[in-house]
């Protein structure tokens, strides 16, 4: 059996309703929240400040470090453990990792530009979501960023079919039998560009397919893009109209 | 070949400026090839062929010349080491501190103690951002009781206004002492309701900088509140705090190529200050 | 002296406040419940610009030993660096175990949740209640911004499915989580010998102690916590619980 229509109608290149905001937290010199579907990322930026310890400053350059988090109730299942994980660890690399290359940070030597991610809710695509509350969050900040990273899920079934975005139930269909292998691919791109930044898999595909999902995430990012771009625009719109 | 936003619309970092080589990126630009990019979150500024983007949000970058709020965390041998709202903290040596002599081992909690808020100078900035600052000068001192809040280091000039246009004018109407530090620190002292009016009035042209005719809207938002009643602020103890201060043209900014000048009183002009910082 | 907290006991001196409110008024609050779909309650406080999100997770588990014929009941609290540039990533601070005792005091003690109901078959399986404490920004209060979020999540609350087995998250069924009592913590801090309620995070800096009481429909305290080293006469506890017992009504109506 092949996984061929999508369980909630939606087009195979089609994400969940998306909603994006900007200056959701006072306290942060930028913030932003991004839901996509069930999912919901916060992120919010702190610094340039100092670091420490002090061997790891670069008399060269500012350094991003992001942080993710899922908030203890953010679970389809039992509830997680406060703290971090192995998990949480390795998505915070990886988030740092998908946006440190745009980052000019070279005006504020030594220093550390915290990014924080939490996840009050999650159903599938956090990291993703993460890492579209960050981007958006460091260019509200006002940094210099020669692009706005975004960042999707794409999925391929049993090899053949292969749709952007999938929720939980999505995610996990060889679990309930209606399809034999699953392939989640996470993969953070420069819309402008199309450059990959962050790119993790697992499934089982072809180079073929792989390629294909790739193809559509370039352009799923794009559209994702222009939502983002009109959210930092908002927050000055609305104003300018007052 | 072609300008690809409108002059003084709102662009995202990554958006496309202009195409060929007839454009020039300025600061908050840069160029890829063909295209010229947009590399923060600000207003196009199209000056003759150049572009460039005046930031709406940003951080502070210590400058010769420029005054600062700063809170004192740090008692040395020979001076205080004090916060400057960046992520670099900065030196006010003995020297620089008062015109009274010190000993050597006094103790220099008499004259500035952990806690307190000073407004002082910048005299020297190194290159790894070590910041040197001084009391010498009119206008520096201590920070009496009063409040501090932070607004974006960006829209400081704006705050400012003209020759310090805009705060003098927030000042009269609201009867507060007002201090506004470039590190984008504000300090300010009047009645709880007064202040709260002062606030709400340096939020909203913090929020609404990029706006054509922002002075006028703010005398208007302040004689709505107040009914155009003038209150002076009472004159503080010791020296008048000097707003006035030119506001410099951004020595890096391309030359005048004619063209239309922009009217003086609005428009974004004042943001050049903050692009004024020495590359190094 | 730091200026900031001169100015504001300078103010108190005179009767006022920085933010031009009366020594016993609130900052704007509003309550939102259902706002995280994975939770089995949840709600969004908004206090001033104190914001706090307080989801609520029912698992099944072993009761403890001494108490064999009761669920269990356990709150924490994360103070998210997310949230203040004052707050920093790592094990709780006191802070934030401060914050999560009170709020577990305040609803153990007053039985809000009847614990011999959570039990399903004694010695082996019982509910388990986790309220968990998330700040989205910070500015002063959390206690009672936390109090009155936990609260309004756990009447959100429903249970999951649960075949004897194992529980279903996926499929949430109609039955709510009894709340019998409402507990309302409220915080009323003492600055230069005034009393004055709900202090936003700079006028918290400059406070020289706090009680945090909290109180019940019928006017009934059911935890106390004193904060900071500054003593109070009995005269001012009067006083202080006088005044929470009447700003509990106020926070109570708007639940």
């Amino acid at each position: 059996m092949t996984y061929t229509k999508r369980k909630d109608k939606r087009k195979m290149d089609e994400t969940r309703p998306i909603i994006a905001k900007v200056g959701i937290i006072p306290n942060a010199k930028g913030s932003a929240s991004f839901t996509i579907g069930k999912t919901t990322a916060y992120a919010a930026v702190y610094g340039p400040r100092e670091l420490h310890p002090k061997f790891l400053q670069d008399p060269k350059t500012g350094k991003l470090r992001c942080n993710y988090n899922m908030m203890p109730f953010s679970g389809t299942g039992e509830r997680i453990r406060p703290g971090p994980s192995r998990r949480s660890k390795e998505i915070s690399m990886v988030t740092q990792n998908a946006l440190a290359s745009v980052m000019d940070l070279s005006d504020y030597p030594n220093t550390v530009v915290d990014v924080f991610v939490e996840i009050p809710q999650a159903d599938a695509g956090t990291r993703c979501a993460g890492i579209c509350a960050a981007s958006m969050a460091l260019a509200d900040a006002g940094f210099k960023m020669k692009d706005i990273p975004v960042s999707i899920a794409i999925a391929v079934a049993d090899n053949k079919t292969v749709f952007a975005d999938p929720d939980y139930a999505e995610e996990t269909l060889n679990q309930t039998g209606e399809a034999e292998h699953v392939a989640d691919i996470a993969v953070t791109i420069l819309p402008r560009t199309g450059q990959v930044t962050h790119l993790q898999m697992d499934g089982m595909v072809s180079k073929e397919k792989l390629f294909e999902a790739l193809e559509m995430a370039k352009a799923v990012t794009k559209k994702i893009n222009e939502t983002l771009k009109v959210a930092l625009k908002e927050q000055f719109k609305v104003e300018a109209s007052k | 070949m072609a300008l690809k936003v409108e002059n003084k619309s709102i662009v995202v970092p990554g958006e496309t400026l202009a195409e060929g080589m007839d454009f020039l990126p300025g600061e908050g630009a840069f160029r890829e090839g063909e295209i010229v990019i947009s590399s923060r979150l600000g207003l196009v500024n199209v000056d003759g062929r150049a572009i460039k983007i005046i930031p709406l949000a940003g951080t502070y970058l210590p400058k010769v010349g420029d005054r600062i709020i700063c809170k004192v965390f740090d008692l040395t041998y020979s001076g205080w080491r004090v916060k400057t709202n960046t992520a670099y903290a900065a030196m006010l040596s003995m020297k620089e501190a008062t015109s009274e002599y010190i000993e050597h081992g006094a103790d220099l909690n008499k004259y500035f103690t952990i806690g307190e808020y000073i407004v002082a100078k910048i005299i020297n900035v190194t290159g790894q951002n070590l910041i040197d600052i001084s009391l010498k000068g009119p206008g520096l001192n201590k920070l009496k009781p009063g409040r501090i809040i932070e607004v974006d280091p960006c829209k400081v000039p704006r705050i400012i206004g003209k020759q310090g246009s805009m705060v003098s004018m927030v000042k009269n109407s609201t009867g507060c002492n007002i201090i506004v530090g470039q590190n984008g620190l504000i300090w300010l002292r009047g009645e709880p309701e007064d202040e709260m009016l002062a606030i709400e009035c340096i939020k909203k042209i913090e929020k609404e900088s990029h706006k054509q005719g922002l002075t006028e809207e703010i005398e208007k938002f302040l004689k709505d509140k107040t009914g155009g009643v003038i209150k002076k602020p009472p004159v503080m103890e010791e020296d008048e705090p000097r707003e006035r201060r030119e506001p410099r043209r951004d020595s890096r900014s391309p030359p005048y190529r004619g063209g239309p000048r922009r009217d003086s009183r609005s428009g974004p002009r004042n943001f050049n200050r903050d692009n004024r910082r020495q590359r190094r | 002296m730091n200026p900031i907290i001169q100015h504001v006991r300078d103010l108190i001196k005179q009767g006022k406040r920085l933010d031009a409110r009366k020594m016993d008024e609130y900052r704007d609050l509003s309550v939102e419940t259902g706002v995280v779909k994975t939770a089995e309650g949840s709600a969004h406080v908004k206090l001033g610009k104190t914001e706090v999100i307080i989801g609520i997770k029912l698992s099944v588990g072993a009761p403890y030993p001494d108490t064999p014929d009761e669920g269990a009941l356990m709150v924490s609290a994360e103070l998210m660096p997310m949230s203040s540039p004052k707050f920093e990533s790592g094990p709780p601070s006191i802070k934030s175990i401060e914050l999560a005792r009170v709020i577990d005091r305040g609803i153990r003690e007053s039985h809000a949740i009847d614990q011999k109901k959570l039990c399903i078959t004694s010695r082996e399986k019982v509910w388990m209640v986790s309220i968990d404490i998330c700040t989205i920004n910070a500015d002063g209060n959390l206690f009672d911004a936390a109090g009155v979020a936990a609260i309004a999540a756990l009447k959100d609350t429903k249970y999951p499915a649960f075949d004897g087995e194992t529980v279903d998250y996926k499929e949430m069924t109609d039955k709510p989580l009894v709340i019998d009592k409402v507990p309302i913590p409220v915080t009323i801090s003492k600055l230069n010998d005034q009393l004055i309620v709900d202090l936003a995070d700079n006028e918290e800096a400059a406070e020289d102690g706090r009680v945090t009481a909290t109180i019940l429909e019928d006017g009934t305290i059911c935890s106390i916590q004193k904060g900071g080293p500054i003593p109070f006469t009995s005269e001012e506890l009067g006083k202080v619980i006088d005044l929470a017992i009447e700003k509990s009504k106020e926070i109570r109506a708007k639940l």
